[in-house]
């Protein structure tokens, strides 16, 4: 007698099934499209949160960074400097602090119905980034502007090119943080409240508030090993033509992304099966 | 039939108190305490050594013997020393294509544990499952959904869930719409909803599913007794016309008999009997049931002058067959009463009444203790559960009254020499007649 499923104790190390994965597809859809649809339900401004949360931000900066501290933004104008770094930086930190408490959140969903537990953060990470599209759209706007603006210091390159790229280094990398994090809170509730506050140390040793150059050039590939470095660097390159371009310091992320996510998909995997009974 | 479901040794054992001990700092102080300054562990209650060694005994032996001694073990109730429970032990079992399993047992018993792991929720200790095709398990009804949306959106969220593509859910929409009733509130979001509507929704979308094994828990609790018959008569659907498989966790016996034909009766963990649902169902009834066939009264509020001491049934419990009982009575003056002995269902609809004024039985009591006896040559109740209600008094006054004194198990048995007596058509009276025929 063949069956064609077998559940039994302990599973490899390695055995990841993506093809269930992809046989759940439709579920990341719905997850996505829940997410989207919930957020602005019985809200009077609906997706306008997700513009003015940015540009206040970006208000705040200039005052505090640019005017108050009066630190320097290479040059850049200063709403386009801020504004550029904090949505991706947001996306990243959003998607991060969100993905790590899967676990933790979805339990209810969890201990009643059977589905590859890959799809909460997948699903997560692409609704942000719906969010994070429409961020960008303002961020064309503010760019437009500068741009036709005479003196606006705007001087748009080829390496504009490479922005998927940093887009799915953002993503990747926040995936890749996040289901390393909610694995390990599973275990340990305390790194949720550590996980919060490293978020928003994290910010200050990437380049969101100062650009790289600010710092002295033999200091420079410290803040580089912050993998998030050069995916916000590179994009004010690309876009503005000010800042620190470095394709060694972009293999380094992608090769970190590479190597997180397959360490976090293990060990998700790892957690997932016996979660239940621990957490 | 082919086999659906194959379970070999399956076994869950689950840790009592909390797993590690839920923090980092706690964990890092124990590291510390014990590996750096070599002590003892700080967290480590008192005994649990001794426990964790013999656990691990029974762990390592496969041989009869101490398997035996592990039945004593795993009885998770009365053993409050162990830290570990076996919520499963050594389950095996093969079940049909087409098969509809009841799974009955009182509550901790381990029904819920096989249908997690079934659901693959969690995962076994040892053993293995091995099954074909797809599982939809109701361990919930609506797991996924969101108050927020429309019970549409649900649906198409929650068919998700459960394994179902858009196309898959788009092609069944007007269908379980319609069967969870909920038309006119599609649009609606859940949150308006009545939760017996919930219910009807959640359970309409895991029914139109179209599994291989479709795996309920106790789910249909909350519908009402329309909604219920409508359900299970869903099931029926599913295993008879689909060939498919269900395995059905219930505490209400009616439902059970009536949707499955097989039954399970699980008991700490074991496999207590597995047979035709009915057997199954008289098993667990028969445990449920108080074998006790005294009752001693000990009413300190009674300050009648005249009451019953104690009563029990002195013969066996058979249908057919002589039933004989004892009432102790109290008395403090001599005095004339009847006693009558009344005899319900569970539902405490009355069935049988032995009363002694009916055949002008009166009895002249002395001062002090008393003994009477009663006994039915033939017991004209059919097998089953009865309650036992105790009356004393005379025509005008009640002097003592008791509900419920015993619930006593008729077994089967005959009348005459024919029998066993079937019960099957659910009448509770079984009675001898002289038969002509002219």
């Amino acid at each position: 007698m063949n069956f064609d499923h077998h559940i039994k104790p302990k599973t490899s190390l390695f055995e990841i099934n993506i093809r269930e994965l992809w046989e759940y597809r439709d579920l990341i859809y719905m997850y996505v499209k829940r997410d989207i649809v919930t957020f602005y339900k019985q809200t009077i401004m609906g997706p306008l949160w997700f513009v003015i949360q940015p540009i206040l931000t970006t208000v705040m900066f200039m005052f505090v960074f640019g005017n108050l501290a009066g630190l320097s933004t290479d040059g850049i104008p200063q709403p386009l400097f801020y504004f550029s770094g904090i949505i991706l930086w947001n996306y990243f930190a959003d998607c991060l602090t969100r993905n790590s408490k899967i676990f933790i959140e979805n339990q209810g969903v969890f201990g009643k119905v059977y589905f590859p537990r890959l799809v909460v953060p997948i699903s997560i990470t692409i609704s942000n980034l719906v969010r994070f599209f429409i961020q960008f759209g303002i961020f064309v706007i503010i760019y437009l502007y500068y741009f036709f603006q005479k003196g606006g210091n705007i001087d748009p390159n080829l390496y504009l090119l490479l922005f998927p790229l940093l887009v799915l280094l953002a993503a990747g990398l926040s995936l890749g943080f996040g289901i390393v994090f909610s694995s390990l809170t599973t275990k340990y509730r305390d790194l949720t409240f550590l996980l919060q506050f490293a978020v928003q140390l994290w910010m200050y040793i990437t380049p969101v508030i100062y650009p790289l150059n600010s710092i002295p050039a033999d200091k420079q590939w410290l803040i580089a090993l912050n993998p998030m470095t050069s995916v916000v660097e590179t994009f004010k390159y690309a876009a503005i033509g000010q800042g620190v371009f470095s394709w060694w310091h972009l293999a380094y992320s992608f090769v970190f992304m590479i190597i997180l996510l397959i360490f976090g998909v293990v060990i998700f995997n790892k957690v997932e099966k016996g979660f239940m009974d621990t957490v | 039939m082919p086999t659906s479901i194959k379970i070999e040794n399956l076994s869950k054992q689950y840790r009592l108190g909390t797993i590690g001990t839920g923090t980092l700092s706690h964990d890092l102080k124990r590291w510390w305490t014990t590996s750096i300054r070599g002590k003892e562990d700080p967290y480590l209650k008192i005994g649990e050594t001794n426990i964790l060694a013999s656990n691990q005994q029974i762990n390592k032996s496969t041989n009869q013997h101490i398997n035996k001694s592990t039945n004593q073990q795993i009885n998770k109730s009365t053993n409050q020393q162990s830290n570990y429970i076996w919520a499963l032990r050594d389950i095996n079992l093969e079940i049909e294509q087409g098969d509809v399993v009841g799974i009955i047992g009182k509550n901790g018993a381990g029904k819920s544990t096989l249908l997690k792991i079934l659901s693959r929720v969690t995962k076994p200790t040892t053993g293995s499952i091995k099954y074909n095709g797809r599982i939809a398990s109701l361990l919930e009804v609506g797991t996924g959904f969101h108050p927020e949306m429309t019970g549409r959106e649900n649906i198409y969220m929650n068919g998700a869930i459960m394994g179902m593509t858009r196309y898959e859910i788009t092609s069944k929409l007007d269908e379980i719409i319609a069967f969870a009733g909920v038309e006119r509130y599609i649009d609606t979001p859940v949150k308006r909803y009545s939760s017996g509507m919930t219910v009807r929704l959640g359970f309409s979308i895991a029914a139109h599913l179209e599994p291989d094994i479709l795996v309920v828990d106790e789910v249909l609790a909350v519908g009402d007794a329309e909604f219920q018959k409508k359900a299970i008569g869903k099931m029926q659907d599913v295993s008879k016309g689909g060939g498919r498989t269900v395995l059905f966790v219930s505490h209400n016996m009616a439902a059970v008999k009536n949707l499955c034909n097989t039954g399970i009766l699980l008991e700490n963990g074991i496999i207590r009997k597995i047979g035709e649902v009915d057997e199954v169902i008289n098993v667990y009834n028969t445990e449920q049931t108080r074998d006790i066939k005294t009752y001693f009264i000990n009413d300190v509020s009674n300050t009648s002058p005249i009451y019953v001491a104690e009563f029990k049934i002195i013969t066996d419990i058979v249908t057919g067959k002589e039933f004989g009982f004892e009432a102790k009575i109290f008395t403090e003056t001599e005095i004339s009463t009847a006693f009558a002995v009344g005899v319900r269902m569970p539902d405490s609809t009355p069935i049988m009444h032995i009363y002694s004024g009916h055949v002008g039985e009166v009895f002249k009591l002395k001062k002090g203790l008393n003994f009477l006896k009663g006994k039915i040559d033939h017991l004209s109740l059919g097998a089953g559960f009865y309650d036992i209600n105790i009356w004393l008094g005379d025509g005008a006054t009640v002097y003592d009254y008791h509900k419920n004194v015993l619930n006593i198990i008729v077994k089967e048995g005959a009348i005459r020499e024919f029998g066993p007596v079937s019960t099957k058509n659910g009448y509770p009276v079984i009675t001898d007649a002289k038969w002509n025929l002219l």
